[in-house]
């Protein structure tokens, strides 16, 4: 006679393992009720309330605002003045974005393909050492740098170069009074402190491009420009978009560095932080964030096509 | 007996028609242990910053009543705060105070029971930013004017007019203001361009510059326009503006009493001046909750910030002109005649304080442009259009 080969269960743990175990399901559930709920709730819940709010308008004579359901406060986005602040805040964070991919590239190019053992160690603290510091005291310093008595202006002037700098300066719309109050230093500043973000994507995929391939491009009898530009860019362009939406999304969102470098033009984040604390102006301060994430899922949208989430 | 006596007084007052028929204290009792305020930051120092400004300790030893600090950093904190409830006194600016008054958030004060109240600056006494009806919402803490500060190397003389930040034009130096004078970076600086046309544009029949119609304000965003291609960078962090001074070549602005005394005292080539068109300011008021838990403490301390020792020590650490004026020549604390004119104490004629704009103004109902306007309109301004 054969006896099952079932034990019986000893204590509540065993009995609860074969719950789970007859029932996969259960244990999924109540794995992901609470991070369910804490997105559902908390993150997603707000961000419905803070839709809501941008449907509502302001009262023209009294400035209170009236819950009912308008497109009054999207309209006034278009207004010249407000339309002005989201081109300016989508230009620069586009440069910026720009900006970064053009430098990060050769960075991770040669630390994903020629720095070993503890050179790349120092690739790595080099990359991240920046993040290390407070993201304030890093602007602080560079609106001394950039400052019109600051030590680029020194330089150039020691050698000789304060005509080109003024050059620079000159040009309309990007220059300004100083390099701490043009668009110029203000990119300057953005490229600086995001520029992590991409160096670290990007390398994660051009480390994962197949030399095999590089060698059989090259036994082909491409030259290196040819194989730069039909193996290595399309294969790493996954990192390259990842990197960008860091840059891309962290740069819109930003109402530090355009308060402290640049000439006090408003961008996204400012204006709402500014209309909705001493305004009162909640249902346009609310349309007004409505606007990054609209742009934002446009361009994930884009990014999952290029297959940016692959290298993640 | 006092008690007998100062209820006799508040009776009086009641018969005259001078209090209004609510909840006002009539006797301070014996302290409720603590005492909750909402402040600006600095207002209320304990010695923690530093050793030698020390307004709170001594008042603890005496009354028993603990102090607890709330800072707030803008108007519409300490308002959001005091609807929250759960404090005994805020410090409010002007452009608070009567929000709080209508709101129903602050109790009427018997300032026959401040003895000190007798010492207070007359010309704060029944300020209208905490007088309302005979009504008076609160003691007088602290007020400074908004002053023009300059580079005394570019400026040999002080500026006579508010012009030098406001038009185009070469300084005593001989180069051109452009990229050299700051403006406040927040809407309440439309007045200070009203004020400018007041008196330079008098066909504008500007009276008040926080009460504009819908010409004088444009005529404002106009002269605001012009000033934009002016200022290279609009301040609104002290610290900031200091570094700009410093570093930045900017050599005039509109500013406060405390920018001018630290860069002064770390021997920078700086002073401040108030032009003949006059200046806006701040003046800000101790004000209780309609729902204080502890108003006993909340009273003594009242008494308390009357103080002329206090008011010397914070006047001086803040950059700001003591309301009771016998705090600038009496040596209770470090203040000194000389501080009292250099934050403008005696040009308080000229002030006109900041309030909230409001569309029903003097002109007429629904007649003055709102402050959320002003708000919108002066975020169009900075980005050029």
């Amino acid at each position: 006679m054969t006896v099952p080969a079932i034990f019986a269960a000893r204590g509540s743990a065993d009995r609860l393992t074969g719950l789970f175990w007859r029932r996969p399901r259960l244990l999924l559930v109540l794995l992901l009720t609470p991070p369910l709920l804490w997105l559902g709730v908390v993150y997603l819940g707000s961000l419905a309330t803070l839709l809501l709010q941008s449907f509502y308008s302001i009262d023209e004579f009294s400035g209170v605002v009236v819950p009912e359901f308008t497109l009054k406060t999207y309209a006034e986005l278009l207004r010249p003045a407000n339309f002005d602040v989201i081109l300016r805040t989508v230009v620069m964070s586009a440069a910026v974005t720009l900006g970064c991919a053009v430098l990060s590239f050769p960075i991770a190019y040669f630390a994903a393909r020629y720095a070993k053992g503890r050179w790349k160690a120092v690739f790595y603290l080099g990359v991240m050492l920046p993040l290390w510091s407070s993201y304030l005291v890093k602007v602080y310093a560079w609106k001394l740098i950039l400052a019109k008595e600051g030590i680029i202006t020194w330089a150039a002037s020691a050698t000789h170069t304060t005509a080109a700098l003024d050059a620079l300066l000159a040009l309309p719309v990007i220059g300004g009074n100083s390099l701490s109050t043009s668009y110029l230093g203000m990119f300057a500043v953005f490229v600086y402190v995001w520029i992590p973000y991409m160096i670290l994507p990007m390398q994660a995929a051009l480390e994962r491009v197949p030399t095999s391939m590089i060698e059989a491009s090259a036994d082909l009898g491409a030259t290196r420009a040819q194989t730069f530009r039909t193996v290595i860019l399309p294969l790493a362009l996954p990192g390259v978009v990842a990197g960008s939406i860091f840059t891309f999304s962290l740069t819109m969102g930003d109402y530090i560095i355009p308060q402290i470098v640049g000439n006090s033009a408003n961008f996204i984040g400012m204006a709402v932080y500014q209309l909705q604390g001493t305004a009162g102006n909640i249902p346009l301060a609310a349309a007004f964030a409505v606007v990054p994430i609209v742009i934002m899922l446009i361009y994930l949208g884009l990014a999952k096509r290029m297959g940016a989430f692959d290298a993640l | 007996m006092t008690i007998v006596k100062l209820m006799g007084t508040s009776a009086l007052a009641l018969m005259l028609g001078v209090a209004p028929v609510l909840a006002e204290m009539t006797a301070v009792g014996d302290g409720e242990g603590e005492v909750s305020i909402v402040a600006w930051a600095g207002y209320i120092e304990r010695g923690e910053t530093d050793k030698a400004y020390d307004w709170v300790t001594k008042f603890e030893t005496e009354t028993g009543c603990k102090v607890s600090v709330k800072t707030a950093n803008t108007s519409d904190e300490m308002v959001a705060l005091m609807n929250e409830g759960g404090f005994d006194l805020v410090t409010a600016s002007g452009d608070a105070s009567l929000r709080l008054i209508a709101g129903g958030k602050v109790q009427p004060i018997n300032t026959a029971l401040i003895p000190s109240w007798s010492k207070v600056d007359p010309r704060l006494q029944d300020a209208s930013w905490h007088t309302v009806g005979g009504v008076h919402y609160g003691t007088p803490y602290l007020w400074g004017p908004n002053v023009l500060m300059y580079n005394t190397e570019v400026f040999k003389e002080p500026p006579t007019s508010w012009n030098v930040v406001f038009e185009k034009m070469d300084l005593p130096d001989g180069k051109s203001n452009e990229g050299r004078v700051q403006a406040y970076d927040g809407p309440i600086h439309i007045a200070d361009a009203a004020q400018y046309l007041m008196f330079h544009k008098p066909e504008l029949k500007i009276t008040s510059p926080y009460e504009l119609n819908e010409d004088q304000y444009a005529a404002a965003l106009d002269l605001l326009r012009g000033q934009r291609a002016l200022v290279g960078r609009y301040w609104h962090d002290a610290y900031i503006q200091m570094d700009d001074f410093k570093n930045e070549g900017v050599v005039a602005s509109g500013s406060w009493p405390f920018q001018v005394g630290l860069l002064a005292s770390e021997g920078l080539p700086i002073a401040s001046t108030i032009p003949q068109e006059g200046a806006t300011g701040w003046a800000d008021t101790t004000m209780l909750h309609s729902d204080a838990a502890h108003p006993n403490c909340a009273y003594k301390w009242m008494e308390h910030t009357l103080s002329s020792n206090l008011q010397s020590d914070l006047a001086v650490w803040f950059g700001g002109n003591p309301v009771v004026p016998a705090a600038c020549t009496d040596g209770s604390g470090m203040l000194t005649a000389e501080g009292c004119t250099a934050n403008g104490m005696d040009d308080f004629d000229k002030i006109r304080f900041w309030t909230t704009p409001i569309a029903n103004c003097a002109q007429g109902e629904g007649a003055c442009v709102p402050y959320y306007r002003w708000v919108s309109d002066y975020i169009a301004v900075i980005g050029g259009r």
